[in-house]
């Protein structure tokens, strides 16, 4: 990095997140008779640091549970990190007031996994589209139809069914009505979480391209979140691989499709049902992922881990350059 | 491969119907579907959500409900036939000669029981052995999907299982009274990528093993073409195309299995365009004329909206449904 280089669109640093519950009342009457059952926490992310360029398409994986959509939330701004701050254009975003701040919540946007559940049953589409340009200011009363029409007609609906409730849409056209709805706030940046998991193959696809084209027609960039790993594959231009609240490897998709460093990334690289003309042999690692309740120490992913070593149940290993642009926490790249 | 082709079949499902007569019409979900399965065979039926694949699973077990029925057709376990069979004659079949895993464990499972208690009560549900005798089987069937400390896992709850470790008991369930065919609906598709390689990497073993003959529902081509060995794929309550695994991924006949292969991202299109299916799969209650596909087919002539096409064999042991087949190009050209 030299000093003329633009600072990444958004940053992470040090980000954590801890959900803690508290004692409910059962609880805290077995505290005072002596019960050594105390508050638990979840660490959901445990210190990551993330930096995305304006223009990058950045895919983030991961199995379930092991904090990807926790990290998208707090990077799109639904959750605040327990430490560490987001930076947008190198500013963070907590000291950001007024104007800047709000310009800076709009140019991020999220679309969502469940199209059920994220749009508003009982609101017209023209309505979920519509609402927040009028909110923010962006379009006046008057331009408002023809807005949204064009916003339907970009995502690829007919703007004659602005009309329509959600449930009267089939799932790709719910996805493509979040999709819509993101769009309209003229945002920079958008995190995609696991938003095209739910729908069939032939449906995916069409979305897949719809987020390309709309990459080109508005240098958009993503934070793409899946556990589809053929899918990242396709789009992205940098993979993140997260595993317990940790990411333990990034880099260039291609790059880390050849030669995946992380033993985690390895197995999960190798693990991935293909497409081709002959059977694959499965040779899975042992075990599932531990609660992030009760991490193990050390290297979390050590007790899967076919070259695990003392260190790694005693140190947790760092996240290090080990070629120019990609990293990879693992302590064999010391020895 | 020679040596299998004299077995006979352990399955054959023939010309099978099952539609659901409901207030609004009726549905065709399964129409006109044959196939057959082979001892120690994988077979992946493949297809979009409702195109009648997880309802073809039920039929055979005759699970399916009223409305629905099956009309007609004939599902023959090592020439028997089942299609017509009581409901006592079922269930000696159901979980003993046929098995099912389904998508969610959840639905094998129950919750309020042990998992010794429920794998013991499958065993002498078809088999007269005492309880110690089925407690020893159950726990070499949970050794055998690869659960770790089995003894202890025998007496938890599912509640207490993970989501990889429930499907695993299910798996076990299934195998447990040597069947000779189990089908899994989707066994792996709520699963994280690596328990989803157990899975995957269990159940191939076990029908090397046991010569148990497997239908492997989904709508992922991917693990289909890991796992089977044949493949049928379904579109709108028919099976458009069927032949070996590697044949179908390598030289697709029908347009759909085509444009389903190219709609699955791959390593060497990295970021080019996916060859999308243009609109959507239709509706069974008013399917449109003739072929099913064909307002979605690039290949489609005013023929094809006439009348359904006939199953043809263009290449040995290869079923297509299709008027304009993509292989007679290849050899015009």
């Amino acid at each position: 990095m030299t000093a003329v280089s633009p600072p990444p669109l958004i940053e992470g640093r040090r980000l954590v997140k801890r959900f803690v519950a508290s004692l409910d009342l059962a609880g805290r009457i077995a505290a005072r008779l002596g019960s050594d059952r105390g508050a638990w926490a979840v660490h959901a992310v445990d210190g990551v640091d993330i930096a995305i360029a304006e223009g990058e398409v950045v895919g983030l994986v991961g199995e379930s549970g092991c904090g990807k959509s926790t990290l998208g939330r707090m990077i799109a701004g639904l959750l605040e990190p327990t430490e560490g701050e987001v930076l947008f254009r190198g500013r963070s975003r907590s000291a950001l007031t007024g104007s800047e701040s709000r310009a800076a919540r709009l140019a991020v946007q999220m679309i969502f996994q469940d199209p059920h559940a994220s749009l508003n049953p009982r609101a017209r589409i023209e309505t979920i589209v519509g609402e927040a340009p009028i909110v923010h200011g962006l379009v006046s009363k008057n331009e408002l139809p023809a807005y949204v029409d064009e916003m339907l007609k970009r995502v690829g609906l007919d703007p004659a069914l602005k009309r329509r409730y959600p449930h009267q849409f089939s799932g790709g056209q719910r996805a493509r009505i979040g999709i819509a709805r993101a769009l309209a706030v003229k945002p920079k940046f958008i995190v995609c979480d696991e938003a095209i998991a739910a729908l069939d193959v032939s449906i995916q696809a069409q979305i897949i391209n719809l987020f390309m084209d709309l990459r080109a027609a508005y240098n958009l960039t993503y934070l793409y979140i899946s556990h589809d790993l053929g899918v990242v594959q396709h789009i992205s231009d940098r993979i993140a691989i997260m595993y317990l609240g940790r990411i333990v490897e990034t880099a260039p998709a291609e790059e880390l499709f050849r030669s995946p460093n992380h033993p985690y990334a390895q197995a999960l690289l190798a693990e991935m049902p293909r497409i081709a003309p002959n059977r694959q042999t499965f040779h899975p690692i042992k075990g599932e992922i531990p609660s992030p309740l009760d991490p193990p120490k050390g290297c979390h992913f050590h007790p899967r881990c076919p070259h695990a070593m003392e260190r790694c149940r005693l140190e947790v290993p760092l996240l290090k350059q080990i070629a120019p642009g990609r990293l990879s926490a693992c302590h064999l790249n010391d020895a | 491969m020679s040596g299998r082709e004299v077995l006979s079949p352990t399955l054959e499902v023939a010309d099978l119907r099952t539609h659901f007569f409901t207030k609004a019409g009726i549905v065709r979900a399964v129409d006109g579907v044959s196939f057959e399965v082979r001892a120690g065979e994988v077979l992946g039926l493949v297809g979009e959500s409702g195109c009648g694949k997880t309802v073809t699973g039920f039929s055979i077990l005759g699970l399916v409900d009223p409305p629905g029925r099956i009309v007609s057709g004939s599902i023959r376990l090592k020439g028997k036939e089942l299609n017509g069979l009581d409901e006592a004659g079922l269930r000696k079949i159901r979980g003993n000669r046929i098995a099912m895993i389904f998508q969610d464990p959840m639905m094998t499972l129950n919750p309020v029981l042990r998992v010794d208690t429920q794998i013991i009560e499958a065993v002498r549900a078809h088999r007269d052995i005492d309880r110690v005798a089925a407690r020893e089987l159950a726990r070499n069937a949970l050794a055998r999907v690869g659960i770790p400390a089995p003894e202890k896992r025998l007496e938890a709850y599912p509640h207490e299982l993970s989501g990889g470790m429930r499907q695993r008991v299910a798996i076990a369930i299934a195998f447990i009274n040597k069947p000779d065919v189990i089908i899994a609906d989707e066994p792996t598709t709520a699963l994280d990528v690596t328990i989803q390689a157990q899975i995957l990497y269990e159940a191939q073993k076990l029908c090397r093993e046991t010569g148990t003959a497997m239908i492997w529902i989904t709508h992922d081509l991917a693990v289909v073409s890991a796992l089977a060995d044949r493949i049928a794929v379904m579109y709108a309550g028919r099976i458009v195309e069927q032949g070996a695994t590697s044949d179908i991924i390598a030289r697709p006949l029908h347009p759909y299995t085509q444009g389903l292969l190219g709609s699955v991202p791959s390593a060497n299109r990295r970021g080019a365009r996916l060859a999308q299916i243009p609109g959507l799969p239709p509706s069974l209650l008013a399917p449109p004329p003739g072929c099913s596909f064909q307002p979605r087919c690039p290949r489609a002539v005013a023929e094809c909206a006439l009348a359904a096409p006939p199953v043809t064999e263009p290449m040995v042991s290869r079923q297509v449904r299709c008027f304009r087949p993509l292989v007679v190009e290849r050899a015009a050209s």
